[in-house]
């Protein structure tokens, strides 16, 4: 809380703050990857796509996830919560545990593509058509997790909590318990390289993706809406708008990025185990909007920012994994980094830096004054 | 709260009413179970203490969870921590060649430090309780990753001798097919667990420290304006539910006797939604420790009910888990709507 009683508002600086930092970090990182690292294949262009190509999932559902942030942002006043809190569950929904939603849609898409079989040499529908039921599975469980939040005015995390510990089993439901691998070529371009394109697939997805939701809420009043209604609801709906609405369609429009990331994961694999799809992205996800500066600052949101922000943690776990941390260990530095980050933006630790600070260049204005 | 005149509440509290509704089901659920599977052995007293042996880690763990849910928090590390302790726990005693006592010390510490440093960057740093969890959670388990990447397996002398020691009920037990008594038994951890269930029922029921933790979780703003320290409750809410952790996972790791890197996967998960079933109201201030023991029998009996049914496949559990977890969200939504009206 600050002195005044009134209550002070942060700077509009902190998503630029946070990310230059996350950039110069990213950089930072890279650059001492490249110099130290560089025999281990950091100095070939194609490690930097890997990185892309590794991430394209992540990306495409960072950018459905600022936009259920937007929404989900918050008044500062009533204690900052919300932006955060609703994000990361949407993210601890979606991607977690290993994205409990992108199990469902996952499945959804395989099992359309598969039938019954276990073993599949071709493929049994039109790709597009899975790619379409997938993602309205997605929809689907996008919009019972808006209801939840919309009309029963549940707080985001409980509600998809709902839906985190049954996900994974319905997904196994969907395939039967089946886990059914395939056989076809051209169904795992679409996860890794098209013959002849040196650049991964997904990373065209990624692009994609990131450019239709910016021109989405470049040209149209969704961010608007989903920002006023994240900064405050009641005097959104005071103005005219329909929060549930914006709200439930924030999280469908997640949820067709959940059934796109889902198809890029499966693809990527050519097969898909319910129980433990993308089992390790939540906690990168949450890093990337917390990295790009979006974290604790409802309402305002960087997509530019989740996109580095996942580049970043790509970056520091091929790194981590090139000094024979194992894989299962790489959770504990991230986790110390997102604490060091968390730490840095918590309000008491600006305003003491703020006091600081201020006292720092007082002082120093003062002995400029009296040796002037 | 009933002694200030000032102050009416409605006929019955929320607590009281979802805690009602939590034992009823319950009640009905183990009713029909023993009417419709008592042949599958549900109707064997030992079934129901079999129970408890299963889940007394989880319902101190639960029992965590519903004070920092009632504080207004959240803690979402403690599977993460039970399984940095059994992997801790199972090193020192088979590769350091400590005793038992020693790795009761040790998981007791960690669960303490989780506590600490949670409690200090929720309480006075002031950073959403749900992300500092969460990084706890994963620190939790890479480190556990680091400690060891191999399942190990207890062997140790005193360790063993301990989690294997029964305590018979005398009076409850069944007859075999041959018309053998076999006593009802539970296992020591049982007992910790029911201690520790009362003593937390105690606790928030008669001291200042647990009334204030109702106070903090119900609205924090006012709850200072009372003379509430605020930031000491919530650290100390935290603290409590580390300590908690940290039996929890001894009692995991007593009861599993292993450790392994996925072990305790989604346990925090189970914790929380047997605290929502329970009657804890995610958005603090209600909860009560009794209906958490209720809402873990709950999740067990749900469990026990499919394994006995052998329903087509295990996914099963989690569906009927989450469909009941469904259930009372939107209960507690609609009883808090109601009550803002």
């Amino acid at each position: 809380m600050s002195r005044n009683g009134l209550r002070k508002r942060e700077p509009p600086t902190d998503t630029a703050f946070l990310l230059t930092i996350t950039i110069c970090m990213f950089m930072a990182m890279y650059i001492l990857a490249v110099i130290f690292l560089g025999d281990k294949g950091f100095s070939k262009p194609q490690t930097f796509f890997n990185l892309l190509n590794e991430y394209a999932a992540l990306i495409v559902l960072s950018c459905g996830l600022s936009v259920v942030m937007i929404s989900g942002g918050i008044d500062i006043s009533v204690g900052g919560v919300t932006a955060l809190i609703c994000m990361t569950c949407v993210v601890y929904l979606e991607d977690a545990g290993g994205g409990s939603t992108i199990a469902i849609a996952g499945c959804v898409i395989m099992r359309v593509l598969c039938g019954t079989e276990t073993q599949v040499y071709e493929l049994h529908n039109l790709v597009i058509v899975a790619v379409v039921l997938g993602c309205l599975a997605g929809m689907l469980a996008g919009a019972f997790n808006g209801i939840l939040v919309s009309v029963f005015r549940i707080q985001p995390m409980v509600a998809t909590l709902i839906l985190f510990t049954a996900g994974r089993s319905i997904g196994s439901m969907v395939l039967g318990g089946n886990k059914p691998m395939v056989h076809v070529d051209a169904f795992s371009y679409w996860g890794n390289f098209i013959p002849g394109i040196p650049i991964p697939t997904p990373i065209f997805f990624a692009l994609a993706g990131v450019i239709v939701i910016f021109l989405v809420l470049k040209f149209t009043n969704l961010a608007l809406y989903a920002q006023s209604v994240g900064i405050n609801e009641n005097a959104s709906r005071l103005n005219g708008l329909n929060p549930r609405s914006v709200k439930m369609m924030t999280y469908i429009i997640m949820g067709v990025c959940v059934g796109i990331a889902a198809f890029l994961q499966v693809s990527r694999q050519s097969s898909i185990n319910p129980i433990t799809i993308t089992k390790n992205i939540e906690m990168d996800a949450i890093l990337a909007v917390a990295l790009g500066g979006n974290a604790l600052s409802g309402g305002k949101f960087s997509m530019a920012g989740s996109v580095i922000g996942a580049y970043t943690i790509q970056a520091l776990s091929t790194t981590l994994s090139t000094h024979n941390v194992p894989s299962e260990g790489v959770p504990a530095y991230k986790a110390i980094i997102i604490i060091l980050i968390v730490i840095v933006q918590a309000p008491v630790v600006k305003e003491f830096f703020g006091k600081f600070w201020g006292n720092l260049t007082k002082k120093s204005s003062g002995t400029i004054r009296k040796v002037a | 709260m009933s002694r200030n005149g000032l102050r009416k509440r409605e006929p019955p509290t929320d607590t009281a009413f979802l805690l009602t509704i939590t034992i009823c089901m319950f009640m009905a659920m183990y009713i029909l179970a023993v009417i419709f599977l008592g042949d599958k052995g549900f109707s064997k007293p030992q079934t129901f203490f079999n129970l408890l042996n299963e889940y007394a880690a989880l319902i101190v763990l639960s029992c965590g969870l519903s004070v920092v849910m009632i504080s207004g928090g959240i803690d979402i590390s403690v599977g993460g921590v039970t399984a940095l302790i059994c992997m801790t726990c199972v090193v020192y005693l088979e590769d350091a060649g400590g005793g038992f006592l020693g790795a009761v010390l040790i998981s007791l510490g960690i669960g303490l430090a989780f506590g600490v440093v949670h409690g200090f960057l929720v309480a006075y740093l002031k950073i959403q309780p749900f992300i500092v969890t969460l990084a706890g959670m994963f620190f939790a388990r890479g480190a556990t990753a680091l400690v060891n990447l191999d399942q190990v397996q207890a062997k140790n002398a005193a360790f063993t001798a301990v989690s294997r020691v029964r305590i018979l009920i005398p009076g409850v037990g069944s007859f075999t097919k041959r018309g053998v008594f076999v006593p009802a038994y539970i296992e020591i951890g049982v007992i910790v667990a029911l201690l520790i269930v009362i003593l937390l029922f105690l606790m928030l029921k008669y001291t200042k420290f647990g009334r204030g933790l109702y106070a903090v979780g119900g609205n924090a703003q006012s709850a200072l304006m009372l003379g509430i320290n605020v930031s000491r409750t919530k650290f100390f809410a935290y603290v409590l539910t580390g300590l908690l952790a940290g039996v929890g996972g001894m009692l995991y790791f007593l009861h599993t006797g292993s450790g392994s890197v996925v072990q305790a996967s989604g346990l925090e998960m189970d914790a929380i939604a047997s605290s929502i079933i329970g009657g804890t109201l995610l958005s603090g201030g209600v909860g009560n420790i009794i209906g958490t023991l209720f809402g873990v029998l709950i999740r067990g009996t749900i469990y026990t009910i499919v394994t006995a049914i052998g329903a087509q496949g295990p996914w099963w559990t989690g569906i009927t888990i989450s469909a009941l977890l469904c259930f009372f969200i939107v209960l507690q939504s609609v009883i808090t709507s109601r009550k803002k009206r």
